[in-house]
């Protein structure tokens, strides 16, 4: 419904810009407030998961919301540097079509209306926007961790009267290394929807 | 008399498994498990999980074959619950490690810290103390696990080791690497704050050593189960894998008595909550974190309390399920409030 709106919005502003500018380099800046203020919106689709309303679990709907806002807050925000970054546009792009493509999906299901091609879309589009969306997330992580290095932000060292330490470089190759087992996850689970969805096979979930 | 005949199909594909004929009215689930094993020892009887529908609720241990609606042949689902492992087992390597750990670091065993802090020792007090608590803490779970807890169920599933040992050697492992560091910081309010939390501390481990004397004592070894022919086993494992009966506050375990506070006064709290064991639990980790004024233990304190109180608010509602009669000013784990 409306939520296709400010990913709309956004393909736009970053489609006009390019035409513009005829390069990538200050992409991110000319987006990040509206990037910021609907990514951060993006935490109602767990309200919905919860309430139902959309029907993809809340645990896998939580996991692409926390690394979105990582990303979005942690990382681009947060890091000027690696703003103008190849890697920022590839995420950004995959992120953009594969929320016109989910949204549209969903408005039209809600309208009974749906035409098999948006059906086709949302479950075909991610085969490839999931993988180039997870690369232009890791080597944009992988190109602050200099930065991060070097200024040693988010971090607390010892000594301190709460005796804790958080070191956010290995923070974020933790972060990264996670992407191993989570992704194949994500990934296998949105296989197994569209062979449901698509192919109407039966799929026997394993039993706990 | 009238013999039955059992056959256990596989709940999943409804293959046929086994077939008993003969099978006495008054034997019992455990005794058809046991048969069952016979002809398929892969499956002992802890991961034998038998119902009378295939999506329906496992059938206990202690029922009684010709009490089942069932005809005079009785048609049983079987579903493999997976390797399992004994309560006992899991518990005493969760709390060995954590006790062992803790040593590691508080010895300042080499690569942890600096080389020059090889085998040094702390020059603050507190950090002795923290150790002697830390310490006394698991041994004294260790010990209530091999001579206190009576457990109910005989196992759990393999994969549950795994995960909480992560979760007791990781938070051991964590809180002990700041509290033992050459860096580490002593708390704000100097001794007034060490010896209040320690007081804290010894009253709580009191506390629970207390209700877990007192939920044992609630019935003695002999009374459960109820008679069946050569009375019950639930999943014997190994050595020492033995079971002893009767349940402790344990989830899932199966009550018979209300508790009640007795002459201890630690026991009083049963007036107020239903699980104090759980309270005292969070206290003792209350008190061992302003003593240590350490936020990794405040954290292990936290996550903590979120499970306790998760178990506890169960164990609440199945008293609550159990007897009309259950006192109506006791909450789960906090007096008053939760």
């Amino acid at each position: 419904s409306s939520y296709s709106f400010p990913w709309l919005v956004l393909a736009i502003a970053m489609v006009r810009f390019y035409m513009e500018k005829g390069t990538h380099k200050g992409l991110y800046k000319s987006i990040q407030k509206t990037l910021k203020f609907f990514q951060t919106f993006a935490l109602l689709e767990i309200v919905h998961c919860l309430i139902g309303i959309v029907p993809t679990s809340v645990i896998v709907a939580g996991v692409q919301v926390s690394s979105r806002i990582f990303m979005v807050w942690l990382i681009t925000h947060s890091i000027k540097p690696i703003q103008n970054e190849e890697s920022v546009v590839l995420f950004l792009v995959a992120w953009t079509v594969t929320e016109i493509t989910r949204y549209s999906f969903y408005t039209f299901s809600l309208l009974d209306h749906l035409p098999y091609f948006i059906k086709w879309a949302r479950y075909n589009f991610f085969i490839i926007l999931y993988p180039v969306g997870v690369v232009g997330e890791l080597l944009t992580i992988y190109a602050a961790l200099p930065y991060v290095k070097k200024t040693g932000m988010f971090s607390i060292r010892l000594p301190n009267k709460y005796n804790v330490s958080f070191d956010y470089y290995y923070f974020l190759l933790i972060t990264m290394a996670s992407y191993i087992p989570l992704f194949p996850q994500l990934y296998f689970h949105m296989l197994r929807q569209r062979r449901k969805v698509l192919h109407g096979e039966v799929i026997v979930e394993k039993d706990d | 008399m009238k013999h039955y005949e059992v056959e256990i199909l596989d709940a999943k594909t409804r293959e046929k498994l086994c077939f008993l004929d003969k099978v006495e009215p008054h034997a019992t689930i455990a005794e058809i498990k046991n048969l069952f094993t016979k002809t398929h020892p892969q499956w002992y009887p802890a991961r034998q999980s038998l119902r009378l529908d295939p999506k329906g609720k496992s059938l206990k241990d202690e029922d009684v074959l010709q009490k089942l609606p069932v005809g005079t042949t009785a048609t049983l689902y079987f579903r493999d619950l997976g390797a399992q492992i004994s309560w006992v087992t899991v518990f005493l390597t969760e709390y060995a490690g954590p006790l062992f750990i803790y040593l590691l670091f508080y010895f300042r065993v080499p690569f942890i810290y600096g080389h020059k802090y090889d085998f040094t020792s702390s020059r603050h007090t507190v950090v002795h103390l923290a150790c002697i608590c830390h310490s006394f803490h698991y041994v004294k779970r260790l010990l209530e696990t091999l001579f206190v807890h009576r457990f109910s169920h005989g196992t759990m599933p393999l994969r549950n080791i795994f995960k909480n040992c992560t979760y007791y050697w990781g938070f051991a492992a964590w809180m002990a690497y700041y509290i033992n560091h050459p860096l580490y910081t002593p708390p704000t309010y100097g001794a007034q704050q060490v010896k209040l939390a320690l007081a804290i501390f010894v009253i709580c481990q009191l506390g629970n050593f207390s209700i877990h004397m007192a939920l044992r004592d609630l019935r003695p070894a002999g009374e459960w189960p109820a008679p069946g022919k050569g009375g019950m086993v639930v999943g014997r494992l190994g050595k020492g894998g033995s079971h002893l009966p009767l349940l402790s506050c344990l989830p899932g375990s199966k009550t018979r008595k209300i508790p009640y506070p007795t002459k201890n006064p630690f026991t009083w709290l049963f007036l107020l909550v239903s699980c104090p064991n759980y309270t005292y639990e969070v206290g003792s980790w209350i008190g061992f974190a302003i003593m240590t004024q350490c936020l990794p233990v405040a954290l292990f304190s936290l996550v903590g309390f979120t499970q306790m109180t998760i178990w506890a608010k169960g164990k609440h509602r199945s008293y609550l399920k159990e007897f009309r009669d259950y006192p109506p000013l006791r909450m789960p784990i906090i007096p008053f409030l939760l």
